[in-house]
């Protein structure tokens, strides 16, 4: 159905279609960068569980509380193979990416538990508490090098976009020297704007490379995960390339975008940047709430119901899509008051940024210990950190499945 | 106050390590959660009980004393 067509019907009458189906991935404000796109925010108070329109036309529910939010998710009878008909794709590009080459991360259980669990213990807490030194000392070099003789520069091209990368090849065991090919192959695929083909191309490139790669390991095993995977001798080449993918893009983008988007969420809070700057011990808790506060998987998770299954007080029928916006479960008054707030002391860990049920984040300790060292050295070495160009010039990434900034110019 | 878990459901995401790590450990071989304490002292009952709900894969239960 057109928009036109759409508001011609009206809204339905049943439960969750009192409100215009809403059109995903939703708009955001400009006034309000941080904020969830105003249709979805208007959905959390007025209509919890409501009908959606996809950008191809096809309708899903869209699910925007935190407690129903988190029974989707943990609910087996709502899948996450992307391979079932129906099943609701968020972009052209995210629908080309899975159909060719699923990973765990669109599987159901046993095939996605077997999977993830030859990765578990790679991710597990004390060995990224364990990679703090060498996290730090990444961190310490990418900072003298950007403030060396200078007073401005790109935060996310110097500093938020390295640090994640050459932590995740050191651990995949990828060269770093590679990569300006994978992260502009990444960028395609995760752009909302990136046509079928785009996607296509830069799929195959990469994989091919991650073959390669894993080839190589063959002949010249280390250490790392990749050459781990392939001696194991579960997976072919083909395989380990496909997962390697997935933890290279989920390993460098996310956490980049977190940085950035946490500089700036602080600049513009100046208060709170103040009490994080007095008291450090705050990090933890800190990135913590930037995480619930930004969101930056905005888009939702997508999902499809297996059963009929009630949600919110609606019946989601078998072979129905849904869409989870984390962003407005993050924002959800009933869970976190004064929400639309950035509070550097609030107790925020029961945020699902990092999604919930079995296909959590496998890199959340990664990712939690990058951000705390990455965002404490910063406003301690910088504290005159400001932004270099106005608010209003921010070249958000309303463009992309993470969200994000472009570039970050800051001076100090 | 009695912890259970389930090796079976747990998807190795960690957060119970980060909310009460004197009573959960990860598995060296696969990250899959491990008790060190199955019958945590009642200073730890919050810690437990924020383990136990922000677990993703529901694989932590808290079974409280009966109320004297
Ligand atoms: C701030 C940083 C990050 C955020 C906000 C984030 C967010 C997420 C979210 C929301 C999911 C769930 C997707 C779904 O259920 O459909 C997820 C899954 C995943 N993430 Fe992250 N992530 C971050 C960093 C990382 C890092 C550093 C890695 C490192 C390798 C990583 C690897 C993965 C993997 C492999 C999955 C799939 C897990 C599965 O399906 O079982 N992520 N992430």
């Amino acid at each position: 159905m057109t928009t036109a067509e759409r508001i011609e019907a009206g809204p339905g009458t049943g439960p969750g279609e009192s409100l215009p189906p809403l059109d995903l991935p939703a708009a955001r404000t400009a006034g309000c960068p941080f904020d969830p796109a105003p249709g979805v925010e208007r959905a959390l108070r007025e209509e919890p569980v409501t009908r959606a329109t996809l950008w191809d036309g096809s309708s899903c529910w869209l699910v925007t509380r935190h407690q129903d939010v988190r029974e989707v998710l943990g609910d087996p009878r709502f899948s996450a193979d992307a391979t079932r008909p129906g099943f609701p794709f968020l972009s052209a590009g995210g629908r080309e990416l899975i159909a060719t080459k699923p990973t765990l991360l669109r599987m159901d259980d046993p095939e996605h538990a077997r999977l993830r669990r030859m990765l578990t213990a790679d991710f597990m807490v004390k060995k990224m508490e364990a990679m703090r030194p060498e996290v730090q000392r990444l961190t310490d070099e990418l900072l003298d090098r950007m403030t060396e003789g200078r007073t401005s520069a790109d935060l996310v091209a110097e500093f938020a976009l390295p640090l994640p990368s050459l932590v995740i090849c050191l651990l995949l065991g990828v060269p770093y020297e590679d990569h300006e090919f994978f992260q502009e192959r990444s960028s395609i695929l995760l752009s909302l704007r990136s046509t079928r083909e785009e996607v296509r191309a830069a799929q195959d490139e990469l994989l091919e490379y991650l073959v390669r790669l894993a080839e190589s390991k063959r002949q010249r095993p280390d250490d790392a995960i990749i050459s781990r995977l392939i001696s194991r001798g579960e997976l072919n080449s083909s395989e380990v390339a496909t997962m390697g993918r997935l933890l290279l893009i989920a390993g460098h983008e996310t956490t980049a975008n977190m940085t950035a988007l946490s500089t700036l969420a602080l600049l513009r809070n100046p208060d709170q940047l103040a009490r994080l700057r007095d008291d450090p011990s705050l990090i933890k808790g800190a990135v913590e709430e930037l995480l619930r506060y930004l969101t930056i998987v905005h888009n939702g998770l997508p999902r499809i119901a297996t059963k009929d299954v009630r949600v919110g007080g609606v019946t989601i029928r078998a072979g129905e899509g849904v869409v989870c916006t984390l962003n407005t479960a993050n924002r959800d008054e009933d869970t976190f008051p004064g929400a639309g707030g950035l509070d550097v002391g609030r107790d925020a860990r029961r945020h699902v940024a990092f999604g919930f049920g079995v296909h959590q984040c496998l890199g959340q300790p990664l990712a939690r210990v990058e951000l705390q060292i990455a965002l404490e050295t910063l406003l301690r070495r910088l504290p005159g950190l400001r932004l270099d160009i106005p608010f209003e010039d921010v070249p958000f990434r309303h463009d992309m499945g993470i969200y994000g900034v472009h570039a970050l110019p800051v001076a100090w | 106050m009695r912890v259970h878990i389930d090796q079976d459901k747990c998807c190795g995401a960690g957060s119970c390590v980060l909310s009460a790590p004197d009573v959960f450990d990860q598995r060296e071989e696969d990250g899959i959660v491990v008790l060190l304490n199955a019958e945590p002292p009642a200073e730890l009952r919050e810690a437990v009980q924020e383990a136990a709900a922000i677990c993703p894969a529901a694989a932590i239960s808290v079974e409280q004393p009966e109320r004297v």
